[in-house]
């Protein structure tokens, strides 16, 4: 490779938050006319960077340059006007519009007196199109756009400030094979140009077609940049998640031949949940892997009957049931414990009784609908003492608990209700290591019960030590089932990662 | 379904978003209650009555295009009902209580009303109170201040000669004397001119629609958003003094008692007409066949005698149709 110098050049980037080290010296260079990639987990820091790039963040230490120039872009404007534009996974476009007026939102040529040169508006857009060779017409509205024709008048905003630098985050995320074909010709013709191009994938069979160099970024730090061509993809996860965990798994039931408690076929929704089947048996904890928006906490609300499905089928104990509602789901036996407990999960400036009592209250109403509190007070210290949950009382109010005991109280919550499908949605988020452990052996005595559980969690070491086995998602596919001795964080990572084109798609 | 593939989609989903269908379903209700009523009784197509109409349909038309360039930013407006009085109240005083040359309370009229958007506007944008509460406020301000001002009485405008014709006169008609247009009637469809020129031609217009297509966007393409929102809110309360004016004229006095409810009808034909409560999308032409819809609707149940209570009930029935109009065009493209 030609040593073309350095467009942009970030040396010794440093940046807290209150309570996280988000950049720990971070080094990244980018050359004019290269696609450089940005890879790493979720967290791993990679939007921070591209933010104190973007002069959306100031940077705690080390220095941005361009051109070798040291810069500080104080807004994303002075960023932009430096010539560096980004394109947000989430477009920022005003689908009301046309694509034209889009492109040159808050820089419209004027005739005087306020009023618009539109003619002139529709022809420069026009112009930018056809320089990008895009069959594109600048009168659309943006809202009747595909999301890839969208990605396009972004692109094509940011080459009419000049840019310089185009950083892409996740850009082909929402696209079909087609779209991203075509999406790849105009960053290659860009790239061409002498464009430099930041590209954010969790695709890695995108930075063979795309990228000439990679870098990974491990929680906060830079791990290394490589040569895209020759790298083996092997050695890019590895880089990706090498860190060292207590791997040392927990001792699990066998459930070989228990019945089959949960199963479910060809669940679909929209772009969301394609065609996914498995099933978990009585006592079987089963993990549920995958990158953020892989369609993980999708299928748990579509089993649940929060989100309508547009097809498949789902049987519990061998009986179809049809889950139209999350009340379906619970006269079922399904029970949910959302990720996000304090908006889904709990009355907070309740106490621990009326919470753990709160779904169902018909059971502690006496027929002339007046409320029983003696039973309250029984089922809810019941479960206090079985579920070892820390609180002074049960009229404890349930904000002064720790996360960790909040949590408890959300499965006391669904063991009351005679749960015995439990879907557990990222259950140790915002709790500490010792609560975590707590928390891991109650669902493996809640296994051991006979209760058949699914834990959706992006911690995959969680994932790896508390699953029998472990169903991994990517865009919606279910990409594979391992069994526990399979299963390792780079072959999940490698599911997690694998697009898989279905040909059904394209003609739908 | 995905947004990857197939036209079809893509084209129905353009025609809900552009607000065609609800447009066209608009003006084919006002066409069908037209024809209906003429049907049902003979007195209804008169010229009179069509001109009744049309009068009836002015203050109701005005300060609807008022609220529908706050609503395609995505906000709403409850503050034009009680705003009208207290802009009559103001011409009021300059030229009953003053005893100023008749320009000048036209000035009063309009000048109070771009002070009052100005005001909303700014707790909309420098504040960030919801529209719904800076104007609920602000339409329970002017509703008292109209009374404070007046002392609870009418102001009569019998010293300017002259007042009454800028809504009771016709200067078309003083052209072509078999078509007296009133002057109320003529300033509509001037406000709704301009207003639809500036909607469609002007950075005015584009900043809009922007805001209300997604507000965070154009801010971060460098616009100063909160200075063009207090500017829209603005030319806004301009026009519902113009309102004032033609009801002030019309009524030769300013009530101050008069106003409350009217900001409901004036939104009630601006989602008849096709604008979207959620911003964005709408146009002065659908939000004046929705003004004629309900003033049609009026009109002709009390030709047909039904009695004033049902009248009420079926504009409360249409208002519900139309929004929920609006929520199946929604829930269709999204």
């Amino acid at each position: 490779m030609s040593q073309s110098p350095a467009l942009i050049s970030m040396d010794g980037i440093e940046k807290r938050f209150p309570g996280v080290h988000a950049l720990k010296d971070v080094r990244f260079d980018l050359r004019s006319g290269e696609v450089h990639a940005l890879m790493g987990e979720n967290g791993a820091g990679k939007s921070t960077l591209m933010k104190v790039l973007s002069g959306v963040y100031q940077p705690d230490g080390g220095t941005v340059s361009l051109d070798g120039t040291p810069m500080t872009f104080l807004g994303p404007k002075a960023a932009q006007d430096a010539g560096i534009c980004i394109i947000h996974q989430e477009l920022s476009l005003m689908n009301d519009l046309t694509a034209a007026q889009n492109i040159y939102i808050g820089r419209e040529p004027r005739l005087g007196f306020g009023r618009l040169d539109e003619a002139r508006l529709n022809r420069d857009a026009a112009a930018i199109f056809e320089q990008m060779n895009l069959d594109l017409s600048p009168t659309v509205m943006v809202g009747s756009l595909t999301i890839a024709k969208q990605q396009m008048v972004e692109i094509a905003k940011a080459l009419s400030f000049n840019s310089r630098v185009l950083v892409m985050d996740e850009p082909t995320a929402a696209l079909n094979d087609a779209e991203i074909a075509e999406l790849f010709t105009i960053v290659r013709r860009l790239r061409d140009e002498g464009v430099g191009i930041i590209y954010i994938s969790h695709k890695m069979d995108e930075l063979e077609q795309i990228a000439d160099r990679v870098t990974v970024m491990r929680d906060g730090e830079t791990i290394g940049t490589v040569d895209a061509a020759s790298t083996p993809v092997s050695e890019i996860i590895s880089m990706m998640v090498g860190r060292v965990l207590d791997q040392s798994a927990l001792a699990l039931p066998d459930v070989s031949a228990a019945p089959i408690a949960l199963e479910v076929a060809n669940l679909s929704r929209g772009l969301d949940i394609r065609d996914v089947s498995f099933s978990v048996r009585k006592g079987e904890i089963l993990g549920l892997a995958g990158l953020m928006g892989a369609g993980r906490t999708e299928v748990a609300r579509a089993i649940f009957g929060a989100d309508p499905r547009d097809g498949g089928t789902i049987k519990v104990h061998d009986n179809p049931v049809d889950i139209t509602s999350p009340a379906d789901a619970v006269a079922a036996g399904i029970g949910y414990l959302s990720e996000d407990r304090k908006h889904f999960g709990l009355a907070t400036g309740m106490t621990v009784r009326e919470n753990v009592v709160m779904t169902h209250l018909p059971r502690f109403t006496s027929k002339f609908g007046v409320l029983n509190e003696p039973a309250m007070r029984d089922a809810s210290q019941d479960y206090i003492k079985q579920l070892t949950i820390r609180t002074p009382s049960d009229s404890q109010e349930v904000r002064l608990l720790s996360g960790g005991n909040q949590q408890k109280i959300v499965i006391a919550k669904w063991l009351l209700r005679d749960c015995d499908i439990l879907i557990f949605d990222e259950p140790t988020r915002g709790i500490d290591v010792g609560a975590k452990a707590e928390i891991y052996k109650l669902m493996i005595s809640l296994a051991e019960e006979g209760k058949a559980i699914i834990v959706i969690s992006s911690e995959l070491p969680e994932v790896l030590r508390l699953s029998h086995r472990i169903a991994v998602m990517c865009e919606g596919h279910l990409t594979g089932i391992l069994s526990r001795e399979e299963a390792s964080q780079e072959n999940i990572m490698k599911l997690a990662t694998q697009t898989t084109s279905t040909p059904q798609e394209a003609t739908a | 379904m995905s947004a990857t593939s197939d036209t079809p989609q893509t084209l129905s989903a353009r025609m809900a978003e552009s607000g065609a269908t609800q447009k066209l379903l608009a003006f084919a209700s006002l066409v069908a209650l037209v024809i209906g009523f003429s049907i049902a009784s003979p007195n209804f197509f008169q010229t009179s009555n069509i001109l009744a109409i049309l009068q009836a349909t002015s203050v109701n038309g005005v300060l609807a295009i008022a609220a529908t360039l706050v609503i395609i930013t995505g906000g709403i407006d409850l503050s034009v009902g009680t705003l009208m009085t207290f802009c009559a109240v103001m011409a009021g005083v300059v030229l009953t209580y003053l005893q100023l040359p008749m320009f000048l309370g036209i000035v009063a009229a309009i000048g109070t009303g771009a002070l009052a958007g100005c005001l909303s506007g700014t707790m909309v944008a420098k504040m960030k109170i919801p529209p719904f509460i800076a104007t609920l406020g602000l339409m329970l301000i002017l509703k008292g201040m109209s009374l404070v001002v007046s002392g609870s009485r009418p102001i009569y405008f019998n010293d300017t000669p002259g007042f009454d014709m800028i809504s009771r006169g016709s200067l078309i008609g003083e052209f072509i004397p078999s078509v007296p247009v009133p002057n109320g009637v003529l300033i509509l469809f001037l406000v709704a001119g301009a207003a639809s020129y500036i909607l469609s031609r002007t950075v005015l217009g584009r900043y809009c629609f922007a805001l209300g297509s997604n507000e965070e966007a154009v801010r971060l393409s460098g616009v100063n958003t909160d200075r063009w929102k207090i500017a829209i809110y603005s030319l806004s309360g301009a026009i519902v003094g113009i309102g004032g004016l033609i009801i002030a004229s019309r009524l030769n006095s300013a009530q101050p008692a008069l106003g409350l409810g009217y900001e409901l009808e004036a939104i009630a034909a601006v989602v008849i007409g096709g604008t979207s409560l959620s911003g964005g999308r709408g146009t002065i032409l659908g939000t004046l066949i929705g003004a004629l819809i309900m003033a049609v609707l009026l009109n002709g149940l009390r030709i047909l005698s039904v009695a004033q209570e049902w009248q009420t009930v079926v504009t409360g029935v249409i208002i519900i149709l139309a929004v929920y109009a609006d929520t199946v065009r929604r829930k269709k493209s999204a």
